[in-house]
């Protein structure tokens, strides 16, 4: 499989400042690789790196194996969506998706043709004689896809196009944006600090986080294996207990939370006794009111402190007995757990797989 | 809900229109109604007034008057062109690419020269300019001429005097609009292989338009109207219309055939400039915004 784009130690500093810290990647073509973090943790500055707005400090980035230093953006085979969309409004969406192919000189009827049959792709046929401000946001969204995907660049790059529009707008072009890409085939690198719509497109994600990549993989795997504490945290919702090693053998260890609860779970790494430890739990491990023949969980009470219906999200907020720490419960809506109520004192249960340890670090709480 | 029958006075509307009214009236309306009355009449050899259309006859009948009219006009339209495409580049400069805390600063050098008269700042490019001047005295110290030249009174030093006192009525306007620009327009089109000049034509300029033609209408009026330096600067064969208007009025002391000319050049000018608004297709009210 041909690699379409791959960064070493890229790195950008601003000042003293370091904005994106020594990352490395590669995106393979047609993949649809998604940069997720949280805001300000320098993504739109890798991105700005690849389309070449800014030079890297030092590290290099190759795009189908040339390397891109000193390169400028409108010589690069990547074209870049912006944050804003920049979709221009003193022409009409024809001019603003024909602006490109005219940049190369192509003739005009190929320029007609091929404006024809992307404004098809995207679904906004005979629009292009509009003005931009007579579009819709999602319609505006697409125009800006269109002028770029034009171009047939070597790599997409997308910069939260999908945050200015409001929810269900989002989950629509979410799936759309999805769509387009298996069709046209090109290599996308999508930026977002929305986990649902890196886990929910991409083939491969990299979470980022103070500038460093904590994990590229796949969004199963960063869902299932984190491999760190802030990708725990930040991809889906968990439960964080920090608590001591009380027990250690080849594969599990044993945990003594700060509230006193002693949990069995699998280790990722080697721990000591008494060693300081984090352990994760996702909202769905956790079983509510297991049958008590179920062998191999982790056991204890909790209090319910409300209940967050949801439809399919609904959550249960408890506490375990004697403490005033509150975790998140997944509360399926098959009707089997109608009964229970707030103030309710309910069993949990949760395989010894499900949970994850990390060393603990002082930055999480 | 039920309106009230009386409306009140609105005192305060009343207290700021008044002034307005009163200005535009007394020193706008009034003169120039008179000014039209007196170009319409004629005094013969007797000394006693008639209406006539003469005044007026008279400038389409004596090529030197008109002539000096296309001069003018053209030369404005030159002038004003000219401060565009340097006013452009600074006022890019100056809201794009200086750093923001020195936006301010630019802008008040800008301004520093019209703090002085515009008589003192014509007599500042004669003291550079002239024969015995600051210019020349260099020109000669390092060899490049061997003779000191005469560099004013041509037309060349009257339209850079022009172009000078012009700026920053274009720059003013420009700045206000770029500030509107957003940046990422600019970077869309670089990243979709936009090189400089086609961002300037395609991006910029379109974007500016409003502004444009705000400056070019203030910068071409002021020219067009203006006495001083293209007296001082332009020499003794560079007719100025308004010198024109000045020997009627002053020389000639005919003050009716100089509110002739005044009127026509009210006249002429408003045609170009509303000939400018066709081709550029904006319309008044919305440049003025
Ligand atoms: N030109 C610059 N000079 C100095 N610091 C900068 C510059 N550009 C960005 N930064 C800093 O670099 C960090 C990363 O910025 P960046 O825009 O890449 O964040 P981001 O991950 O895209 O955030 P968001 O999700 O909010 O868009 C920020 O702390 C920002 O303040
Ligand atoms: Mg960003």
């Amino acid at each position: 499989m041909q690699i379409d784009l791959s960064a070493r130690d890229a790195t950008k500093k601003f000042g003293e400042f370091t904005a994106v810290d020594r990352v490395s990647f590669d995106v393979r073509q047609g993949e649809f690789f998604s940069i997720l973090g949280p805001s300000g943790c320098g993504k739109t500055t890798l991105l700005r790196m690849i389309a070449g707005f800014i030079e890297p400090t030092h590290g290099t980035i190759h795009i189908r194996g040339n390397d891109m230093a000193g390169i400028s953006p409108n010589r690069r085979p990547v074209n870049l969506i912006f944050q804003q969309l920049a979709l221009f409004p003193m022409m009409s969406v024809e001019q603003n998706i024909a602006f490109g192919l005219q940049r190369r000189r192509e003739q005009k009827v190929d320029i007609r043709k091929k404006v024809e049959a992307i404004l098809e792709r995207v679904d906004l046929p005979g629009f292009g004689r509009k003005k931009i401000d007579q579009l819709s946001g999602g319609q505006k969204q697409r125009v800006a896809i269109a002028r770029c995907l034009v171009l047939n660049p070597t790599v997409l790059l997308l910069d939260e196009p999908l945050g200015a529009l409001d929810l269900k707008l989002r989950e629509q072009m979410k799936v759309e944006l999805k769509k387009l890409q298996h069709q046209v085939g090109t290599t996308f690198i999508y930026i977002t600090h929305d986990q649902s719509e890196a886990l929910v497109m991409s083939d491969h994600v990299a979470v980022m986080n103070m500038g460093k990549f904590e994990q590229i993989d796949t969004p199963q795997n960063l869902y299932n294996k984190p491999s760190t504490p802030f990708v725990a945290r930040f991809v889906g919702e968990n439960n964080a207990w920090s608590g001591t090693v009380l027990k250690e053998s080849d594969a599990f260890v044993e945990v003594k939370t700060d509230e006193g609860l002693v949990f069995k779970t699998k280790a990722k790494e080697r721990f000591s006794l008494g060693q300081r430890v984090d352990l994760f739990l996702r909202p769905e491990a956790m079983l509510i009111q297991p049958d008590i023949s179920l062998g191999g969980l982790n056991r204890f009470r909790v209090v319910v402190n409300s209940i967050l219906f949801d439809g399919a999200n609904s959550q249960l907020l408890a506490s375990p007995l004697n403490s005033r720490r509150e975790i998140i419960i997944a509360l399926p809506q098959n009707r089997q757990y109608d009964y229970i109520e707030v103030g309710d004192t309910v069993d949990i249960g949760w395989d010894t797989n499900s949970g994850i340890c990390f060393q603990h670090h002082e930055t999480a709480s | 809900m039920r309106l009230p029958r009386n409306h009140p006075i609105p005192w305060t509307l009343v207290c700021f229109l008044t002034p307005v009214i009163l200005w535009l009236f007394l020193l706008i309306v009034l003169p120039h109604i008179d000014l039209l009355l007196m170009s319409l009449r004629r005094e013969d050899a007797t000394g006693a007034t008639s209406w006539s259309i003469a005044n007026y006859l008279l400038f389409f009948k004596e090529p030197i008057y008109w002539l000096t009219f296309v001069r003018t006009a053209i030369y404005s339209i030159i002038v004003t062109f000219l401060t565009f495409v340097i006013a452009l580049p600074v006022a890019f400069y100056i809201t794009k690419v200086a750093a923001f805390r020195f936006q301010g600063f630019l802008t008040m050098l800008l301004l520093l020269p019209f703090w002085v008269s515009e008589l003192v700042r014509v007599y500042g490019w004669m003291i550079l300019l002239r024969e015995s001047g600051i210019v020349n005295h260099f020109l000669l110290r390092f060899g490049i001429l061997e003779r000191p030249v005469e560099m004013l009174y041509n037309d060349a030093t009257m339209v850079m005097g022009l172009v000078y006192t012009s700026m920053l009525f274009m720059v003013i306007p420009l700045i206000s609009v770029l500030e509107n620009l957003d940046d990422s327009l600019i970077e869309a089109a670089y990243d979709l292989g936009g090189t400089m000049w086609s961002i300037v034509f395609r991006i910029i300029i379109p974007h500016a338009v409003p502004g444009i033609v705000a400056g070019s209408i203030v910068v071409f009026m002021l020219t067009l109207g203006n006495y001083l330096t293209p007296n001082l600067l332009g020499g003794k064969n560079s007719l100025w219309f308004t010198e024109q208007i000045y020997n009627q009025f002053i020389a000639s002391f005919n003050w009716n055939q100089g509110s002739a000319f005044g009127f026509l050049l009210l006249v002429l000018s408003s045609l170009v400039v509303w000939a400018g608004l066709k081709l550029s297709g904006q319309k008044l009210s919305r440049v003025m915004k």
